[in-house]
């Protein structure tokens, strides 16, 4: 057990960013010594966030783990970190996806292997910043900071039209979230405080909240992505090399999610409750139409990246699907608020192992033959009978099947999706249609049948480190997945406090 | 008038000193050794040495008025001073290789280089109409001089003239608004006399006039548009040595002297030349970040980023309020910092007989030099505001300014073109990381050079993490804490 008095989320914060640096610095031309290091310190920064479980008191919704002192006094800017229930989960996410990409990079990155686990190391450091961060601007400084590491990986370990993916990706998620900056600035000078707590507290007037709502709006539902501003995703994504596919999907999309839970709804309720049929509108067009986007596509990264999108169109609709639970009349309780929050959450959580192990898939795939198109392949599971089992996990997960984490979030957003409106729930569970569509039809063409080539012909089966990769995300998926219950009473309390602010109006 | 016996030099002593070593190094340069200028090079990094130290001891948090007022140092004069001697050094040890290389290593540039940081401490201190404009001349016509340095070369001549024409007509517009200014006040000189001869009157069409005037003069040594368009041709024109002097310690004075003239002379006249830089700073973004797009010279490209930059520190002034003053001199400071890399880059990658200018000439600097591609990395995310940069706290603070004010669609306007301006720092760093190079040689070992970039490079990271020191200097020079 560690001393209490340590600086926990510091640690885990600028750990990695300094271990980046280090392997940066002293790892060229000594790849070995650069791939131990780099695997050494993730998985120190992840024990360190597993080290915060014991620690963490589930029955409030208060911040724990924080830290404060005075960063800029002149522009009122406090390096304030503290978890909750929200938070806390997606910080484990991170740390455990990390030491995974670092693991799925070992012998396939050989050209300036240094500086692409450097960029990771940073990258991880950054994202775990952004989750942990209470002061507005501290957040800030770490969610656009991202864009740096991410903006390198893309360029430089990507695919042929790299350049153009990566500033696409940048200056989308970029102009996204300028905005978001000076609806902060305006609101520190509304309440006197950078302080996110603070500002969940702030009283605004309705034209006040539109306005600061949209702003935010633009920053994460760029980040989600959100129809229509996904456009950047399947670029980067196609593009990007393996780890940084998995990155973004596992954890750089959740941070949108995470940004409507922690500053849209508390921050602005109103205008979410104003605005929320539209983004209900925005949520199950991306579950419904992009989900037939998906189905169309031949290159396997693609079709992954279209149900990313198609499936954080689950965390949105169970976000603001809230709303309309709370104003059905049959519905008293509120019991379906919780359910429906809850359930976004456990789906950004399942997503991030799903999607991370999706591409890992592709990855093995990709560096054998180095093809990612779905024709390239056909019969694998006959030359690669372990992978295959491990790939067959992973696509009934992402289709949603009984048993896999997949399952829980869908299900429960659905459930709730019920108290609202009948129509809505139809429309989002026509994805148990769509996805298992998309999702087994690839796996069909690319997994079973009779080899179709030389190529596949000549395969091998998973290595010992791609087995460790693959199969510590099935044990995750299927654990989630069977008994969801710690991960639930990890935020519960929090998402108690959470559908209160967001249902309390403040005109 | 004071005797002289009675007058105090103490407040004048660093320009005193300066403007004897320059005589000092004009007149023991000729019987110096033809080769090399080393003695005039000591002796320039030797004076900044003891300005440093002597405005160091000087200072402090108060006011202090001397030779009847026309003199004024406050925190503000010392920071900026201090931070020009610093950003000169820095100057002179980089250019040094490149001048040598180029044969243009002559005691006339240290010589004027000192005589134009002569002109930007008297503009820095002034406190009169008169010495404002001897400052801003003195200044002006070694910077003029220096442009056309390199003799027998076309380009720099163009540059030359095209800036002492361009100089002296603003030159003539500021002497135009001080004439009408001297007329409205009564006949004030003064700059604390013009300010309470003001506060009772502030209305006149005359004063207006005087103020729109004034405004053109004074913005365009900044290079704010619609009064950039010497800038690009001047900064690409001159030897790259000189455009780094040009483009950094120059600036800080001609900050000092906007808000010697708009807040200290003409505060209660704020109503109006806010508006006057309201069109200043939408037209400078708009032009510095829209037009660097379509460049092909990087050289190019850092000069219409700093036509958006200086339109960035305008947005600091026209807050009116000592936070926004302070927040302007803060990006000023962050400013000099970057472009001093930037521009050191070109010099970096320049060979004897070859001008690195064009943006292909970074391509794969990546696989060349990992250290100075770093760097360079950081200097461009720290231009277009990325957080983890210094740049970041600096777009920070003005915007922070100008929300503060009220003036939020301001603020979206400037983010908006900082968005569209980040499209071409991230070009820049395509070439620099993505590229393969087309050049395998090894990049400029000059310890020079790459010490000085490998320090503002730092300087960027570590200030972009723990920018308080910085922020509380750029405080400090407007009485915050």
């Amino acid at each position: 057990m560690l001393p209490s008095s340590w600086p926990m989320l510091s640690l885990i914060v600028w750990l990695p960013i300094i271990a980046g640096i280090f392997v940066m610095w002293f790892g060229a031309g000594r790849a070995r010594f650069a791939r131990w290091f780099a695997l050494a310190s993730s998985v120190v920064v992840f024990l360190l966030s597993l080290a915060l479980l014991p620690g963490f008191d589930t029955h409030t919704y208060a911040m724990q783990f924080v830290e404060r002192v005075a960063w800029i006094p002149q522009f009122g800017i406090h390096y304030h970190l503290g978890v909750d229930g929200i938070s806390l989960p997606l910080l484990i996410l991170t740390t455990f996806t990390t030491v995974i990409v670092i693991v799925s990079a070992w012998e396939v990155i050989q050209e300036k292997a240094h500086q692409y686990l450097a960029a990771f190391l940073i990258m991880e450091g950054m994202m775990n910043g952004t989750f942990a961060a209470l002061d507005a601007i501290v957040f800030y400084f770490f969610f656009e900071g991202m864009l740096i590491p991410m903006f390198v990986i893309i360029g430089i370990w990507g695919g042929p039209r790299r350049v153009y993916a990566t500033i696409k990706f940048f200056l989308y998620t970029f102009l996204g979230s300028v905005f978001m900056l000076i609806a902060l600035i305006y609101m520190y000078f509304k309440g006197g405080s950078f302080s996110i707590l603070h500002m969940q507290q702030l009283p605004l007037t309705l034209t006040e909240q539109v306005l600061i709502f949209l702003a935010f709006f633009i920053a994460f539902a760029v980040k989600i992505p959100m129809w229509p501003v996904h456009t950047w995703l399947p670029d980067a994504h196609v593009e990007a090399p393996t780890g940084g596919s998995v990155i973004l999907a596992a954890i750089m999309l959740k941070i949108g999610g995470y940004g409507f839970l922690r500053f849209s709804l508390p921050i602005t309720p109103d205008a979410s409750a104003l605005l929320d049929s539209m983004i209900i509108a925005f949520s199950l067009i991306a579950i419904v139409y992009i989900g037939f986007v998906a189905l169309v596509q031949s290159d396997m990264k693609k079709l992954v990246a279209y149900s990313s999108i198609s499936h954080m169109g689950f965390v949105t609709l169970g976000m603001f699907v809230i709303f309309m639970i709370a104003a059905n009349p049959l519905n008293v309780s509120g019991s379906g608020v919780r359910l429906a929050l809850e359930g976004a959450m456990v789906q950004m959580i399942s997503h991030g192992l799903i999607s991370a192990a999706m591409f890992l898939s592709i990855g093995v795939l990709y560096d054998r033959l180095h093809s990612r198109e779905i024709s390239a392949y056909g019969g694998v599971v006959n030359t690669m009978p372990w992978f295959a089992a491990m790939v067959v996990v992973f696509a009934m997960a992402n289709v949603g099947l009984p048993g896999t984490s997949g399952f829980v979030g869908e299900f429960m957003v659905i459930l709730a999706s019920f108290k609202a409106n009948f129509w809505i729930a139809l429309l989002a569970a026509l994805t148990l249609i769509i996805g298992a569509s998309y999702t087994l039809w690839m796996v069909k063409r690319v997994i079973f049948g009779d080899v179709q080539n030389e190529g596949v012909a000549k395969l091998k089966d998973v290595n010992k480190r791609e087995a460790w990769m693959l199969g510590s995300l099935v044990v995750l998926i299927i654990l989630v997945g069977i008994w969801p219950n710690p991960l639930l009473d990890l935020m519960h309390a929090t998402i108690e406090h959470l559908a209160q602010q967001a249902l309390t109006s403040k005109l | 008038m004071p005797n002289l016996t009675s007058l105090n030099l103490m407040p004048v002593l660093p320009e005193i000193i300066l403007a004897g070593m320059a005589c000092l190094i004009l007149l023991i340069d000729p019987f110096m050794p033809r080769h090399g200028r080393n003695v005039s090079y000591a002796l320039s990094l030797l004076t900044l040495v003891v300005l440093f130290i002597v405005t160091l001891m000087q200072m402090s948090p108060t006011v202090r008025m001397s030779f009847g007022g026309m003199v004024v140092n406050d925190p503000m004069s010392d920071i900026m001073k201090l931070a020009s001697y610093i950003s000169l050094a820095a100057v002179l040890i980089m250019s040094r290789g490149y001048l040598r290389d180029r044969g243009m290593d002559k005691g006339e540039y240290y010589m004027l280089a000192m005589f134009g940081l002569l002109g930007m401490m008297i503009l820095i201190s002034a406190n009169h109409l008169l010495l404002i404009y001897l400052g801003l001349e003195l200044m002006s016509l070694s910077m003029y001089a220096l442009t056309a340095f390199k003799r027998d070369d076309g380009r720099a001549s163009e540059a030359a003239m095209k800036y002492f024409i361009l100089g002296a007509l603003a030159s003539g517009l500021l002497l135009y608004g001080m004439s009408l200014l001297y007329g409205v006040t009564g006949g004030q000189l003064m700059l604390t006399d013009i300010a309470s001869a003001l506060s009772h009157d502030s209305s006149s069409l005359a004063l207006k006039a005087a103020v729109v005037l004034i405004v053109v003069g004074a913005i365009f040594k900044l290079g704010v548009a619609p009064f950039h368009m010497w800038l690009p041709d001047v900064y690409e024109g001159a030897p790259t040595a000189v455009t780094l002097y040009l483009s950094t310690a120059p600036k800080l004075a001609a900050l000092a002297m906007v808000i010697r003239l708009l807040v200290d002379g003409m505060g209660s006249a704020f109503a109006d030349w806010q508006p006057v830089l309201i069109v200043a700073v939408v037209l400078s973004l708009a032009i510095g970040n829209i037009v660097a797009i379509a460049q092909t010279s990087f050289k190019r490209m850092l000069t219409y980023s700093t036509i958006s930059h200086v339109g960035f520190v305008m947005l600091g002034i026209l807050s009116g309020t000592d936070v926004g003053y302070s927040a302007a001199l803060f990006y000023t400071l962050a400013y000099i910092v970057m472009t001093t890399g930037g521009f050191g880059m070109i010099l970096l990658l320049a060979k004897q007989g070859y001008e690195a200018e064009s943006l292909d000439d970074l391509r794969g600097l990546n696989d060349r030099s990992p250290t100075m591609a770093f760097v360079f990395l950081l200097l461009m995310f720290s231009m277009a505001g990325i957080p983890f940069t210094l740049g970041f706290w600096a777009k920070l603070a003005v915007l922070q300014a100008v929300v503060g004010i009220g003036m939020w669609w301001l603020a979206v306007y400037a983010v908006v073109m900082s968005v569209i301006g980040a499209f071409y720092y991230l070009r820049a760093v395509k070439f620099v990381y993505f590229g393969a190079p087309t050049d395998q040689s090894p990049v400029n070992p000059d310890w020079n050079v790459r010490g000085v970039l490998a320090l503002s490079g730092l300087l960027v990271l570590v200030l972009g993490i723990f920018p308080g020191a910085l922020v509380g200097l750029a405080s400090r020079a407007f009485g915050g804490f």
